[in-house]
Order: C-alpha cells, then structure tokens, then sequence
C-alpha cells in the first residue's frame, strides 16, 4: 500500500490558455508511491495537468499558470534548475513519439543529457529499460536501427522504456494505450504494477476500467473542475459522493 | 445533367493532361538548353580545342592577334575561391540564422525576421555587385592595406550576403518541419534546449539543412553579375584572399557581346557554358546522392 509521505501537492491550481480556462483551481496531493489515475472526458484538463507537472506548460504560447504546485515540498515554480526537475518525471504521451535516433540511443537520450558517458553503464540501463517496457526480445538484436521504423505499439513501448531511463520519482502516463493492441496494454499495465513500488505514477486514462485495474485512487476532472477524488473502489462503488461521478464511470453521460 | 456529367468526365483527362504537360515541358526546356549550348560550342569543341590544355593551362589570351590561347584552370580557379570563401561565411550564418529564427524567436519577431530576409532575397544582383564596387571596395582598401579592394574577399562576401536568405529561408522550412512532439518529447526528458537542437532537431531536419546548403553553393557557382563587379577581373590563380580573380561566369558575360558569332572565340565561351552545366550537374548529383545515403542509414 502507498504510504502517506506526499510527493506532489497541488493547490488552487489554474491555467488559462488565452481567455479559456482549462484549470480552474484544483487542490489535491499525491502520495509516494500510489498510482493516481486521472479520468474525465476530453477536454477536463487532464494532460493540461501533466504538463504543469512537468513545466512543459511553458512551451504554450499565451498559457498562464496560477496556483503552486510543490514536488517534495518544492515549489516547481521555483526549483534552481527546470531541467533538473524533468529529469525527475518521466512523461509519456499519448501517441508514440520515438525520436529520429535508433533505438539504443532513444532509450540513451535522458542519461546522456544528464551526462553518463560509461558505455557499459548504458548498456546496461538500455537493456533493463527496454526489458521493463517489456520490448527487449522484439529489438534486442536491432538496438541500432531507427525508432521511428517500429510499430505502433513497439514505438509506444520505446517511450515508455525512454521515460523510465532516466529512473524518474514520478511517471506520467497520458492516455498511453491509445496506440497499444491490448495484449500489449495488459502486458504494460503489468509492469506499472511493478514500478508502483519504486515510483509514483499519474495514469491519465480515457479507459475508465483501466484506472479501476491499477488506480489505489482515482480523481475525476470535469471541465477544469476537480469533482472528486477519492479510494478507486469508492469512486467505482454504487455511491460515490457526487452524483457526476457515478454517471461517468457508469456511462450514462461523458 | 447528363450535359454536366459528361462535362466533368471530361475535365478529369484534360486537367491529367495540362499537368502532364507541364512535367513534360520542364525536362524538355533543360534538354532543349542543354542542346542549344552545346551545338554551339560542339564544333570548336570536337575539331580544334584542346581539352588538356583547356582544363590545364591558366593562359587565357582569346583575343591575341598571334597566338591565341584558351585556358581556364584560372577562371576554375576564381569561380571555386570565391564560391568557397562565400560558403565558409554563409553556410554557418545562414544556418545559425535558421536556427535562430525558428527556435529562439518571439512570434512577432519571428515574422519581422522573415520580412526582412524575403526583402533581401529580393535585391537584385546587380545591386550586390555595385555594393561591391562601391561600398565594400573602400572598406577592403582601408583595412587590409590592400591595392585593390575588389578581389575574392569582396566577391566572397556580397555571394554570401546573396546566399544567406536561401539558406535561411530553406532551413528555416527544414526545422518547421520538424513535428513539436520531438521538442516537446526530447525536453521532457530533461534536455536543455541546445541539447534539443543539438541531438534532436538538427538529425531531424538534415536532409533539408544539406540542400539549403547546397542550394546555396549552386547560387554560389552560378552568380554573374554581383562577382563580375566585385571580383576585380583578372586572370589569374588568386594566392591570398585579396587578390582579384575572375570567375567563369564573368568571363562569358563580359566576353559574349564583344566576340563575332560563330567564331572561335564564341565557341570557346559556350563551351565554358557547358563546362559549368557539368558542374552543377555534379553538384547536383551528389547532393542527390547524399541524400539519399541519409535517407536509407
């Protein structure tokens, strides 16, 4: 069970694009070492969230952010370095991004941006990386051609061999089976069960049974709003507290 | 109705058919230049000139009363300085520029920045080369203690300043292209922006940063006026970058009017015509295949 340290706290958080709000003040924490999944209809601001996490926000013309986002008690606002920060939080998107390298130094990247030279030491890592994104036997005898020439579904597991390189505390999941076959999704749902206990992991999910297979808890965003957050099995119980709830996740309107 | 059908039914093979044409028409225009040098310079080239000589000798006396003689390894030679020397300088500049404009720009800034290198597209050679005569032609005197301020350095600079926007704009395209889900990714993972461009976006966009480039060389190569102008107008094999040279395309230009048609002379310059088609073609070429041996690693 995740213990009670928090490792994020949210509070009052908004964020405007423009004149359209997409955030319009949450405030929840996310302890060490939970699985936190995420739902809500398109549009809710769930991968707006993700990417204040991890200040990629920024990169968003006419974005203004409000509220205090604390990583271990640290105002990400703040910290001396940003890219320090990211390195903290591996983020994988929803469609498989693999970067125009080959497939070892896709996984490679973050280790050497952080400044690991030693080849064993990334031999290493690439291997453990690729076997945890459970890719390893589909590339092992080709780490040297492109990324961009695998599959779908191979190309998305990259990415998530590629977010863990950098051993994040937190992992950022967006919608990440979007492109994956769903033998696939089983098989890395499987893993997300492993890391729960060396990292904290914020699964955003259109699948609403897929946060109920991993989530310990579940928050449900709508339009901006946060309207509940709570145990999974409450939030997927007869009666949650809000009656919204209840009806996302049973269907009935979303 | 049936009138309007049959109307469209029509169109499809006449639009296929424009289109077709056009195609067509493009390669049969090189051909059709292609052919009209060569004719012209073909029967010099078959009968009397000799090639060794012509490619090796830097005498170049076309007008001599008693002894005329063709070689141009020195012309060869100013067109390469002054291309070389020029590519040196734009190449990093343009590129630099690209890079600048495309990822550290202000969007207001940005478009103020493609303004301004549209507009200097859009000056005319000759006015680059009379900016050579008679502005950097001063300067180049003053600063080098030079005797002549119109000489491969000058005629090195006004190409790269009439290359630069190419290559910007060009480049500037090739980074465009590149998806933001790279940057957004590869920033993610904790790279600092010139980590990004440095690993990411540069190997992404290299196919389209090479032929700017090259691109720029074929201005380089080509250009006739601005370094006619600029150059000095000797002929000679230049030692240092201060000494006047002049290029292959300058000779044909200052030459061509002044020489009766169909004579020796004349025929001489189309085959100097031929010579450059030959290098661009090359060029070209290996552009090409450069390329395509990006493409397939």
């Amino acid at each position: 069970m995740p213990n009670s340290t928090k490792k994020i706290e949210i509070s009052n958080l908004t964020v405007k694009y423009g004149q359209v709000a997409a955030i319009k003040g949450i405030s929840f924490d996310i302890y060490k070492n939970e699985i936190i999944g995420i739902i809500g209809p398109a549009q809710s601001g769930k991968s707006t969230l993700l990417k204040v996490i991890n200040r990629t926000i920024e990169f968003v013309p006419g974005v203004a952010v409000g509220g205090t986002v604390k990583i271990d008690g640290e105002d990400t606002q703040k910290v001396k370095s940003v890219h320090e920060l990211r390195r903290k939080i591996g983020m994988v998107f929803p469609l498989p991004v693999g970067l125009p390298l080959s497939i070892y130094d896709n996984v490679a990247f973050a280790p050497r941006m952080a400044g690991t030279r030693n080849k064993a030491q990334l031999d290493e890592l690439v291997e453990r990386c690729l076997r945890q994104a459970a890719l390893w036997d589909e590339v092992k005898d080709r780490l040297d051609s492109l990324g961009t020439k695998l599959s779908g579904g191979q190309q998305q597991r990259l990415t998530i061999a590629r977010a863990l390189s950098h051993e994040p505390e937190i992992l950022c999941l967006d919608e990440f089976s979007i492109a994956v076959d769903p033998v696939t999704t089983m098989r890395i749902e499987d893993v997300l069960k492993e890391l729960r206990f060396q990292v904290t992991i914020i699964l955003v999910t259109n699948l609403v049974q897929q946060a109920r297979r991993l989530a310990n808890r579940t928050a449900f965003l709508f339009n901006g709003d946060l309207i509940e957050i709570d145990r999974t099995d409450v939030i997927f119980s007869e009666n949650p507290t809000d009656k919204r709830t209840y009806d996302y996740v049973n269907g009935i309107f979303g | 109705m049936a009138n309007q059908r049959r109307l469209g039914n029509l169109s499809e093979p006449i639009i296929e058919g424009l289109i077709r044409l056009c195609g067509i028409s493009a390669i049969l225009f090189v051909i059709g230049i292609f052919f009209f040098v060569f004719r012209e310079g073909s029967g010099f080239l078959f009968s009397k000139l000799n090639l060794k000589e012509f490619l090796t000798s830097i005498e170049w006396y076309p007008d001599s009363p008693s002894n005329k003689r063709y070689g141009v390894l020195a012309l060869m030679a100013g067109t390469a300085s002054v291309t070389v020397l020029a590519m040196m300088i734009a190449v990093p500049f343009g590129l630099g520029a690209a890079i600048f404009i495309s990822e550290f720009c202000s969007r207001r800034a940005r478009e103020t920045f493609k303004i301004v290198i549209e507009l200097l597209a859009a000056i005319p050679s000759v006015v680059w080369g009379f900016i050579g005569l008679t502005v950097m032609n001063p300067i180049i005197i003053d600063l080098f203690k030079a005797p002549i301020g119109l000489n491969v350095l000058n005629g090195g600079i006004i190409l790269a300043l009439m290359s630069v926007p190419i290559i910007v704009s060009i480049g500037e395209d090739a980074l465009k292209a590149v998806p933001d889900s790279y940057r957004e990714a590869s920033l993610a993972l904790g790279a600092t922006r010139w980590q990004m461009i440095y690993r990411v976006l540069l190997p992404a966009a290299k196919n389209g940063l090479l032929a700017a480039a090259l691109l720029g060389v074929g201005r380089g190569i080509g250009e006739t006026i601005a370094v006619l102008m600029a150059t000095g107008h000797a002929v000679q094999i230049p030692h240092s970058i201060l000494d006047p040279v002049r290029t292959l395309t300058a000779t044909i230009a200052a030459e061509l009017g002044e020489t009766p048609v169909r004579s020796d002379h004349y025929q001489v310059l189309f085959i100097i015509g031929i010579l450059l088609f030959s290098i661009t073609f090359v060029v070209n070429l290996v552009a090409d295949l450069v390329v395509k041996g990006i493409r397939g690693k």
